[in-house]
């Protein structure tokens, strides 16, 4: 195992753990993040599966010589681009004021 | 008469003077990265200096180096090759490797920090017996990193070689040695300070170059996307086909599966790449490895949305010899090429400086990337079988950095000796196969332990061996190893000689069945265990990497 944590700190961490914020903390980090990951993963294995097999879809020209499956792929540039900066927002807003509080906590009753 | 002896007698000469203008920018790139070794080495004396640069780096500077980490020279010359010669199935590599970070931003990037300290296993083994765990993943490491590191070796040697005009095979022996040498260089010397900064500067020149190119490339068409592709497609001899899914994959029922599998693993290899992780211990906060994933996915994003400008140029404005040259090089020289052709032609001045640039350009990124994987073994042998496994924990910081330097120059010396002759086979699969593993062995393992209370010291081992050895294995009795035939000019297409057929496996990239079964296996691993002491301390590993409460400064 890891360096065992001193007895103050194993009871600084059970504190914690059974405390009211961390729990809203877990909720409101697993709330965000796993909606989240299946829905790019499923974004991202539809335009692959397209890619495969919705030829008719994908080759349609949109304008130019640029088709679905090129707009598709930058849409995805996009997606990834939009996720990252919503969850930097999102966790700055939601979660970090309740982390660095516990964090507070800890550093005061494990090193007493 | 004399007219034309005059002509042939300037492009000859004009042809040694970009050989010795790549070479001495080729020098620069390595005095440049020396001097950076050295600098950075004058501030390393504990293992946190060694192995995590002292967690000093900011968000913007790990963004940076991750950015250099990842960046490879399978993505700066592969997918622009890939898409110069199979036009829109090469963008999905793009695709892949970057949405993959997202599983790294959401899932790892901040809890690892919080809860890990100098290698993957550190994480891994927080709750574990660490015998066991720390073998498995080590091994793990060391086997990803070694599969990577080949795949550079192997591209460094046939590119320098390419580039300067040297076709002998002593010249390319010499080449993968003297990469091999500078790497085991920056990581003796420099330790992860040295790396990093090795890093940042080559994501600098890198991105710098890519711009540069694309907005020539960009400046030929007015700007105008539709023209570029549309050129692209008439001069590829594919028609609309080349932007189009399908040129490269489509072929069979076979090659879709393929498809949906290659995409599967790039997607979820990332985030379990050893050399990708230990980047998160380099800055001082979860808050601050956030920041550098943002970082990193801006750059990375970027890079990737210029490969297809890249792609798609050197095949729209590459023509004759200069074409040929790209489709022997299996795309290779798609983008230093590129740059010829946009910097005025073969002969012209111009196309000889860019040429030169872009292809030191290249060698940075081949110098940086070997670099970081040399080192996370390194750190690896070191820190979990060195210090943990033999000697119980009770190494000092001293002896651990020593061994970490001795691993240096084994694992070095090892990925030298492996190169010289896998230069004769086709390795750029070992990529590919990288991220298979790091998605089957240890993404598994890693997510089980942030996320499952009950997981425990057999699923870790299951997960991680069943990975390894699923993905692995698959791949011997795949296509890649026998049984695909010669092509049209009677070249064998595997890797062991015609006459020997093993395979039976038949797809070439195994993650659709080897990542489930990753998880399937850490799975049953772990509820046909009775050890239940790994429960003991998930509350603290929870608080821990949620809160950063007692993580490592």
């Amino acid at each position: 195992m890891a360096e065992k944590a001193t007895p103050q700190a194993q009871a600084a961490y059970d504190r914690i753990h059974a405390t009211d914020e961390f729990k809203r903390l877990k909720k409101t980090y697993m709330g965000f993040v796993v909606p989240m990951t299946i829905a790019f993963m499923a974004w991202y294995l539809l335009y692959v599966l397209c890619s495969n097999y919705a030829p008719g879809l994908m080759n349609t020209k949109v304008f130019g010589n640029v088709n679905i499956a090129l707009l598709w792929g930058l849409l995805q540039f996009v997606t990834t681009f939009g996720i990252a900066y919503w969850y930097s927002q999102f966790s700055a807003k939601r979660m970090d004021p309740i982390a660095d509080a516990l964090n507070a906590e800890y550093d005061k009753e494990a090193n007493a | 008469m004399s007219a034309m002896s005059s002509i042939s007698f300037v492009q000859a000469s004009s042809s040694d003077d970009h050989q010795a203008l790549t070479a001495s920018l080729f020098l620069l790139v390595v005095l440049l990265t020396v001097g950076i070794t050295f600098w950075a080495s004058r501030n390393t004396k504990t293992a946190a200096d060694y192995y995590a640069g002292g967690r000093s780096f900011s968000g913007v500077q790990n963004g940076f180096a991750i950015g250099g980490d990842y960046m490879s020279a399978a993505s700066f010359l592969g997918i622009s090759g890939a898409i110069a010669l199979s036009g829109y199935d090469g963008f999905l590599y793009s695709i892949g490797f970057l949405v993959a970070w997202l599983v790294a931003l959401l899932l790892v990037a901040e809890l690892l920090r919080n809860s890990g300290r100098f290698t993957m296993a550190d994480q891994l083994a927080y709750r574990m017996r660490q015998t066991p765990v720390r073998t498995a993943a080590a091994t793990s490491t060391i086997i990803v990193s070694i599969f990577y590191l080949l795949a550079q070796m192997v591209g460094a040697g046939a590119l320098v070689s390419l580039l300067l005009g040297v076709d002998s095979q002593a010249a390319k022996n010499i080449t993968i040695a003297a990469v091999g040498v500078l790497m085991i260089f920056y990581v003796v010397i420099g330790g992860m300070k040295g790396t990093t900064w090795v890093q940042i500067v080559k994501a600098v020149l890198l991105m710098g170059g890519t711009i540069l190119i694309s907005v020539l490339v960009l400046a030929k068409f007015g700007f105008n996307i539709s023209e570029l592709l549309g050129q692209a497609a008439d001069n590829s001899g594919a028609g609309s086909a080349f932007l189009e899914p399908g040129l490269k994959y489509g072929a069979s029922a076979t090659s879709k599966i393929d498809f949906i599998s290659l995409g599967i693993a790039l997607v979820l290899g990332t985030a379990g790449l050893p050399h990708i992780l230990v980047r998160f211990y380099t800055v001082p906060t979860a808050r601050q490895a956030r920041q550098s994933v943002l970082w990193a996915i801006g750059i990375i994003g970027t890079f990737y949305l210029l490969t297809l400008i890249l792609g798609f140029g050197a095949a729209a404005l590459v023509t004759g010899d200069a074409k040929q040259r790209i489709v022997d090089s299996g795309g290779n020289l798609a983008s230093p090429l590129l740059a010829e052709a946009v910097g005025g032609g073969p002969g012209s001045t111009g196309g000889a400086i860019l040429l030169a640039l872009i292809s030191a350009v290249a060698f940075a990124t081949i110098l940086a990337v070997v670099a970081g994987l040399t080192l996370t073994s390194a750190s690896s042998v070191a820190h979990d079988l060195y210090a943990s496994v033999w000697k119980k924990g009770q190494a000092s910081g001293t002896d651990e950095i020593k061994v970490a330097r001795i691993s240096a120059f084994v694992i070095g010396g090892v990925a030298i000796a492996l190169a010289i002759p896998g230069q004769s086979l086709n390795v750029a699969f070992l990529v590919a196969l990288a991220f298979a593993v790091a998605a089957s062995a240890n993404l598994p393992a890693l997510l089980f332990n942030l996320f499952w209370k009950r997981f425990n010291t057999r699923g870790v081992l299951w997960s991680i061996y069943g990975g390894l050895i699923s993905s692995v294995g698959l791949v011997i009795f795949s296509p890649i190893v026998s049984g695909k035939g010669v092509d049209a000019n009677g070249k064998n297409l595997s890797l062991l000689p015609e006459s020997i057929d093993i395979s039976w496996f038949p797809l070439e990239n195994p993650g659709i069945v080897s990542i489930p079964l990753g998880f399937l296996l850490g799975y049953l691993g772990t509820i046909t265990s009775k050890e239940r002491s790994s429960e003991d301390r998930f509350a603290e590993l929870e608080v821990r990497s949620l809160t950063g409460a007692g993580a490592e400064k």
